[in-house]
């Protein structure tokens, strides 16, 4: 006979807010091993955690910053980035994180998006691409792939997702990746680096959502779409962006794909006000 | 940090600069916009002297992004404002809100320009008064101020961002175009400390503060990123520890709160300026720039002996509701010029309750009143 194995401490304790489990991530959802992929990340990075900011949009990503236990804002849904880097420039000492899903960052935050990378503003992007609006039941969503299924696309989608990498690479993002839930040591290692690398780093993380998407698609259970991802997924370190396009089947590329060196927005800032109180 | 470069002393400049120098002399050190006429001045003069006093200046892509901007500098614990107008008010709409449910500190300037939609960008409008109240969905309560004059929205830039750290709370500058565009006098003068509010920091540490936890006068201290307090903040109904509740319990906790710590506080808040009201049969009710058209008429009404006066709100949000109660008891009638078909209007019927009558006097804007239309309404408001 067994019996279960409970324990009152879990090692992520400092790090969660404890008193808000459980959780509503539903069971076999991606976001949930993304968090504990973070936390793992503050401990590698050694970033003090009392100088990181965490904020996140709206969406089930979106909930991340209530459940982790640092200065965390959840805004409005895909204003995180603009939030963010008002945040970052009051005070440029603060870590600055953001932590939500594809729909709020590429859709309706997509403006946002592109000009945080395009400024190159000291902070990492954590971006969940469950393929769909999860939170709302199920809706396509800017990275959903052509003919997949949802609940707004019942004969299958005919509507072109990003190839997200590959977008705030084009934008001068300074360090961009992509893992899955699968890929957790390559996640967590990325995360730290992205933490402590100056600019404006994204890392996509592709993650399962078996209540809706994996549902609709018939991807089966959440491990039955870890199983996909694990048969679907190559890596590549240092491909270029623009083949890292994802199918609703075929190979999907994962990797580092961008890790360059550019002056970020304060560096420039700093210049310019500089020589503004000179005269 | 260059303190000084913050300027003593008498300059001729338009309203749109003098709100950028009052919010600098207030100890606003971020600014957040994106250009739209005819505020783009305050960003302009912005873009110029924030970096002289070491603040910081950020053209964001567009309205949207730059309230939430306001709002992230004001967490870091910067003074933070953003200007615009009508289309771009619309926009900021979104984040008023979430700069009210978080509790917030900030100024929003708006010259406003006739509307609806793209209207008259380099005309004056004042229709976007209800919005200031009404516009972002759900319960709550800001202040709006209303200036007539350069000088009056320079101070009224120290006085705005004085409330909104005293309140926790955005606080617009419902400011017009020509207002915002009229070069006038301005006499600076660098604020004493003692006439600088701070936002309530926390006097409990961390792990015993919560974010939402209001003092008697139901304002919360606040605590900013980065000092350990590790708080948590949501646009969702939340309770005193800024956890979210999703049940009516927690909602009609909250969103009274957030009410009420205007509604109760109002006496503080509130200010106007009353002319000849002592005896007025008729009572001129009027804002911005439509004040300075409603004296004159106030003094030509006199001067051909009626019993005329003027109520010159500074305050319109919340609405001075208390003072028009009593002079609607001794008052026959207000008349009420604005540059729109009829908002704060309505707000002085209601008060008046049938006691007096309110006399709209609509502009439909690109223009100002004349004097004589406002007299005309004076006198046929006490035949």
């Amino acid at each position: 006979m067994t019996t279960a194995v409970t324990t009152e401490k879990h090692p992520y304790d400092p790090y969660l807010r404890v008193d808000r489990m459980p959780h509503i991530w539903c069971a076999g959802c991606g976001v949930g091993p993304a968090v504990g992929c973070f936390i793992k990340a503050i401990e590698r990075s050694g970033v003090n955690p009392d100088r990181i900011a965490l904020i996140s949009g709206i969406g089930c990503a979106g909930r991340a910053a209530g459940y982790v236990r640092l200065d965390s804002f959840h805004t409005t849904h895909g204003r995180a980035l603009p939030f963010a880097t008002g945040l970052k420039l009051g005070n440029p000492e603060l870590n600055v994180v953001i932590f939500s899903g594809d729909g709020d960052l590429a859709a309706i935050g997509g403006n946002h998006l592109i000009h945080a990378a395009r400024r190159n503003i000291d902070m990492t992007v954590i971006c969940i691409n469950n393929f769909n609006y999860g939170m709302t039941g199920g809706q396509l969503g800017p990275t959903t792939p052509l003919e997949a299924r949802s609940s707004t696309s019942p004969y299958g989608n005919f509507d072109p997702p990003f190839n997200l990498p590959h977008l705030v690479a084009a934008c001068g993002a300074t360090y961009v990746s992509r893992w899955t839930v699968i890929h957790l040591r390559q996640l967590e290692r990325s995360i730290a680096e992205a933490m402590v690398k100056p600019g404006f780093s994204f890392i996509e993380v592709l993650a399962p959502c078996p209540t809706v998407y994996g549902r609709m698609n018939k991807l089966g259970q959440g491990t039955d779409e870890l199983h996909t991802y694990q048969s679907r997924c190559v890596v590549q370190n240092g491909a270029d962006p623009k083949d890292a396009e994802i199918g609703l089947s075929g190979t999907i590329i994962v990797g580092k794909f961008v890790d360059t060196e550019r002056p970020t927005f304060w560096d420039h800032c700093m210049k310019v006000f500089k020589k503004a109180q000179k005269k | 940090m260059a303190d000084d470069a913050i300027l003593e002393g008498e300059f001729f400049m338009n309203g749109d600069e003098a709100c950028a120098e009052g919010a600098i002399a207030a100890g606003c050190r971020f600014f957040a916009g994106y250009p739209i006429t005819p505020a783009t001045e305050v960003a302009e003069r912005m873009s110029r002297r924030l970096p002289q006093v070491g603040g910081v200046y950020i053209q964001m892509e567009d309205e949207l992004a730059s309230m939430n901007a306001v709002l992230g500098a004001s967490w870091a614990g910067v003074k933070a404002m953003t200007s615009t107008s009508g289309p771009g008010f619309s926009l900021m709409m979104e984040n008023l809100g979430l700069g009210a449910m978080l509790e917030t500190p900030c100024v929003l300037v708006n010259i406003q320009r006739a509307g609806p939609s793209t209207g008259l960008p380099t005309l004056v409008g004042q229709g976007d008064m209800m919005q200031a109240r009404w516009g972002t969905h759900g319960l709550y309560e800001l202040i709006s101020l209303v200036p007539s004059s350069p000088q009056e929205i320079y101070d009224l830039s120290v006085t705005a961002f004085n409330l909104s750290e005293r309140y926790r709370v955005p606080v617009l500058i419902m400011s017009d175009e020509v207002v915002g565009h009229m070069s006038e006098k301005v006499v600076m003068r660098r604020v004493p400390p003692e006439d600088i509010v701070e936002r309530r920091r926390p006097t409990k540490p961390p792990g015993e503060y919560w974010p939402y936890e209001p003092d008697d006068d139901l304002v919360p201290p606040m605590a900013i990123a980065g000092q350990g307090y590790r708080f948590h903040v949501t646009g969702l109904t939340h309770d005193e520890r800024g956890y979210p509740v999703m049940t009516a319990e927690a909602q009609d906790v909250l969103a009274r709160r957030l009410v009420d710590k205007i509604r109760v506080n109002r006496s503080d808040i509130i200010m106007l300026e009353e002319v000849d009201t002592e005896d007025a049969d008729v009572i001129v009710c009027a804002y911005g720039i439509t004040s300075r058209v409603a004296r004159r008429a106030v003094r030509q009404a006199r001067d051909g002996g009626i019993r005329a006066g003027l109520v010159k709100m500074i305050t319109v949000w919340p609405f001075p509701e208390d003072r028009i109660r009593e002079l609607a008891s001794q008052a026959r009638a207000f008349v009420v010029p604005e540059i729109n078909y009829g908002q704060v209007v309505l707000e002085v019927e209601r008060c008046a309750a049938g006691k007096a009558r309110a006399v709209l006097v609509p502009h439909m804007g690109g223009g100002v009143h004349r004097p004589e239309t406002v007299l005309d309404a004076i006198r046929g408001a006490v035949l």
